[in-house]
């Protein structure tokens, strides 16, 4: 076993070797403009662009045509909603999400308002999942768009995206997925789910960073967006830019192997992840977060209450985890995800995210377990709420100096 | 972002984590932070009839700054008398630690414990509490 372990998968993956290997030629001798049309060396990358629409499209369930390749999800995301705004703000203005999304969704919808829309940020449950009837009360005949992700970032939680489609077209809104967590992770079906737009990334399911794709159906209904940025016209007008051939072709690899592999690995995943969640769950006060029945196969989120995550995560040495505590970054709000399933902030403030994946081992896992172990144990000797509770002080019964 | 080694150092081997007896008159106990803000920090100090601290100890709820912030106080507390711990002074913390300008509220958090300390002890004496100028961020 090789130390430090990576556990957070969430945040990205390594690359499986298949997917280098798949674009190496790429680089060097197959590095052809996909869009010259009149040689061989465009011919061959074009060919392999080609064959990449195919195994993205497959993965999900859609057609090649529906495939527009992007830098990534946070673009596919901008497109899908700045670019729905635009193209069909003559049949309304507003647009729903929800307040746990990733922040490339939330900040287009900021941006979208700043152009005159209206956007509905919907609340989620204690469990993190969409409150379905709060949707419907939502919708109004000016809703053109609802965006609800299809697995979250950091409680794993998967929402009920086949009911929000449906409400979202009983309505004649179209319905967004950013299912960056879910593609290659667990079975998604643009047809059987009713997804009308949907925006994935190549680094969290082993291909290389900086490819991905939105999904725009193109039957039942035809959808459109208009283009976010000007050139060339590549990608059905959607988006310009020459293709970055390699990536793509590493995406494309990585969602054919994800498509053979899933259900092996989904299983294999989610037994070490139960076993994760079970031993760390048998410290005192340690409570897991997020709906426990619809969730991701590799993703598990655990608050150790009366230690801090940032303080935790140094003294879990060699673990590379990400904690709900935002202390890390300049700004010392925990999480919103967190504090939007009604997490006190302490209890957010105490939260790690394991994210386990394709190369993790059941090694790891158990000195995972054991570092944690150890490293909570130690932090509450250290604890001087610890020390109160174990003494039946209530907290909420101490008037705290905010700072 | 990295920490550095005296961090580290007083991270994972904190000196004097423990309780004093916060009923004792010789004892003065500064319970600063709150858990919503990710940091709680709780100094005491015993003093004798010199006004020298004879012993401190902490117990700290926070990042692996304030943790290293707290410890190092009590370490430069013990022989101190009451005046001269009244002159630590957070930037004294951040320079040798070595914290960057994100965890400068650790210091700050572990003077502020180190004045609630002294003040503690001041009023269970019959003393005024000193006024402290509000350094709270």
């Amino acid at each position: 076993m090789n130390l430090p372990i990576y556990l957070d998968n969430n945040a990205t993956t390594p690359m499986d070797p298949r997917v280098l290997e798949a674009m190496l030629p790429y680089f060097t001798q197959k590095f052809g403009n996909a869009a010259s049309r009149n040689h061989h060396f465009g011919w061959l990358a074009e060919e392999g662009v080609d064959y990449a629409r195919e195994q993205v499209a497959k993965l999900i369930g859609a057609s090649e045509k529906e495939i527009i390749f992007t830098s990534g999800a946070t673009e596919s995301d901008n497109l899908a909603i700045k670019g729905v705004f635009e193209m069909y703000k003559d049949k309304g203005n507003h647009i729903i999400t929800a307040v746990t999304e990733h922040k490339a969704v939330l900040d287009a919808c900021k941006h979208v308002e700043k152009l005159g829309g209206k956007v509905t940020y919907l609340p989620v449950k204690e469990d993190g999942l969409v409150d379905l009837a709060a949707l419907e009360a939502a919708m109004t005949p000016e809703t053109i768009l609802v965006s609800i992700m299809y697995g979250n970032n950091e409680i794993g939680v998967i929402q009920p995206v086949k009911a929000i489609a449906d409400i979202a077209h009983k309505h004649g809104a179209l319905f967004m997925t950013d299912a960056t967590q879910a593609v290659g992770k667990i079975p998604v079906d643009v047809n059987r789910d009713g997804i009308d737009l949907l925006a994935l990334s190549a680094h969290k399911m082993y291909g290389p960073k900086g490819v991905g794709a939105l999904y725009v159906r193109r039957k039942g209904p035809r959808v459109k967006v208009t283009a976010q940025m000007d050139g060339g016209g590549h990608e059905r007008g959607m988006r310009s830019g020459t293709l970055n051939v390699p990536g793509i072709v590493g995406l494309g690899k990585a969602c054919e192997i994800a498509m053979n592999e899933m259900e092996s690995e989904a299983a294999r995943l989610s037994a070490m992840r139960d076993r994760l969640q079970r031993e760390l769950t048998t410290l005192e006060e340690s409570y897991v977060n997020g709906n426990q029945e619809h969730r991701l196969p590799h993703n598990a989120n655990i608050s150790f209450k009366y230690v801090e995550g940032e303080g935790l995560i140094m003294a879990m040495k060699d673990l590379a985890v990400s904690s709900g505590s935002a202390c890390t970054s300049a700004s010392l709000e925990p999480s919103y995800v967190l504090k939007s399933l009604g997490l006190s902030d302490d209890l957010a403030h105490s939260s790690i995210r394991f994210g386990l994946g394709r190369f993790t081992t059941d090694e790891e896992v158990d000195y995972a377990i054991e570092v944690t172990r150890k490293a909570v144990t130690h932090l509450r000797e250290l604890s001087p709420l610890w020390e109160m509770f174990k003494e039946g002080i209530d907290l909420n019964s101490i008037e705290w100096a905010e700072h | 972002m990295a920490y550095s080694d005296k961090v580290i150092d007083h991270y994972t081997n904190p000196r004097n984590v423990g309780t004093l007896d916060k009923s004792s008159h010789k004892v003065g106990t500064g319970l600063v932070g709150a858990p919503e803000c990710g940091d709680v920090m709780r100094l005491q100090i015993e003093v004798d009839d010199n006004n020298v601290i004879t012993d401190a100890k902490f117990k700290t709820f926070g990042c692996g700054s304030a943790i290293a912030s707290s410890s190092l106080a009590t370490e430069w507390l013990k022989g101190k008398s009451i005046d001269d711990a009244m002159a630590i002074d957070n930037m004294d913390i951040v320079e040798e630690l070595a914290l960057p300008p994100v965890k400068i509220h650790c210091s700050v958090l572990a003077e502020d414990a180190i004045k609630a300390a002294i003040n503690d002890y001041r009023v269970k004496n019959g003393l005024a509490p000193i006024e402290l100028e509000k350094s709270h961020h």
